[in-house]
């Protein structure tokens, strides 16, 4: 299933939170979670273990209360498509302060591996452009990365969205915390809220 | 039975904002929507709004997870939408036991009491079976004048008590959507 020269997703991952300061994090159900996990437990971060379609609205959420933090949502290609209307949603919030990349393997990893659309027409860049999200790239170098990395710090100028194409390899998991009241009163607490 | 959004009196309706000033008592911040004729006085006041932050949806789903990232950020939230969005919420709504955040969601109601439509009626007769089944408790104002104890009923025990809420907002409140004259 691998191809040449494609970026590996665990170095992505690191490379892209390795100076994260206080981004929050959510992570897509599947390999992206196992990848967030992997790349470093933190108290900012939201783990996902279903709820496809998700990752992007609760991404919006979280930029929207708290517009000085850096967000960024971290997902698959599957979990993207399942969701695609939020990004037409976020391009109407425009929230500058919500980064959006996904890792794009062309296909459905945790289920056997079976392609997605992406392999074939869908554009995710292209979607996410002509949904108003105006800094919309694809990605092929870690040194990319490492500029959106430094991009998604500047909480003024987003939101921005960015497509790797990944190799498509299984990587042994990395189990998260599963546990979503644990994780989400552990987030809570980091920014400062009690719980009720 | 009323016409809906057509007359003065409604366009003035005292329960749409009997909603919104619970909703602001209770410190609600971010309303995701999908529009319905029944919310149309309600999500005017939230968009009028300097605390509230309306965010349009393209599926009702959205919302769900929308407000899943508010709580994890702080803010509390309220879901509208009318009965058949409902149906596209079911996945979504098994993060309101997985999180146990803050959730309520105002439900119009259509498929009922006089509907004319009837592709509206296979999802508006199961939208209360859809919600408990999918652990949601529900609660139904059926006339103008109960609206305001029932929604402070359904406020208090999602935010307070954190129990997900649906309210329930009777076609025979909101009147019946006129096709023909």
């Amino acid at each position: 299933m691998s191809k040449a020269n494609l970026l590996d997703r665990r170095q992505v991952v690191s490379t892209l939170l390795a100076d994260r300061k206080d981004a929050l994090v959510v992570a897509g159900l599947g390999a992206p979670t196992y990848d967030l996990a992997a790349a470093g437990d933190n108290a900012r971060n939201l783990y996902l273990w279903g709820a496809m379609g998700g990752a992007v609205m609760m991404g919006l959420g979280l930029a929207l209360a708290q517009p000085k933090l850096p967000v960024v949502v971290v997902t698959g290609d599957g979990e993207m498509l399942m969701g695609i209307g939020s990004l037409a949603t976020v391009g109407l919030q425009k929230p500058a302060n919500l980064s959006i990349l996904v890792l794009d393997n062309e296909a459905y990893g945790e289920t056997g591996g079976q392609v997605s659309h992406t392999s074939a027409a869908a554009d995710l860049v292209g979607i996410a452009r002509a949904c108003g999200i105006v800094d919309s790239k694809a990605i092929s170098t870690l040194a990319e990365i490492e500029a959106f990395a430094a991009g998604m710090q500047d909480v003024t100028s987003g939101p921005r969205f960015a497509n790797v194409k990944i190799d498509a390899a299984n990587l042994e998991r990395v189990l998260s915390n599963r546990d979503g009241t644990f994780i989400m009163n552990r987030l809570r607490g980091a920014l400062g809220y009690a719980p009720i | 039975m009323h016409a809906r959004a057509q007359s003065p009196q409604e366009q003035a309706a005292q329960w749409p904002e009997d909603i919104f000033a619970i909703l602001q008592r209770h410190d609600v911040r971010q309303v995701p929507y999908v529009p319905d004729a029944g919310h149309s006085q309600l999500i005017e006041r939230v968009l009028g709004s300097s605390t509230m932050r309306g965010i349009p949806l393209t599926t009702e789903e959205e919302g769900v997870a929308l407000l899943v990232g508010a709580w994890a950020g702080g803010q509390k939230g309220v879901l509208l939408m009318q009965s058949s969005g409902v149906g596209n919420c079911i996945n979504m709504l098994s993060l309101t036991q997985i999180f146990r955040f803050p959730f309520l969601m105002l439900v119009t109601m259509r498929g009922e009491w006089g509907e004319f439509n009837p592709w509206q009626v296979p999802m508006g007769t199961s939208t209360q079976g859809v919600l408990e089944l999918a652990g949601i408790r529900v609660l139904r104002a059926t006339h103008p004048g109960e609206v305001k104890d029932v929604m402070e009923a359904a406020a208090s025990q999602a935010y307070n008590a954190l129990t997900p809420t649906a309210l329930l907002l009777s076609q025979r409140l909101i009147g019946t959507k006129v096709f023909v004259k």
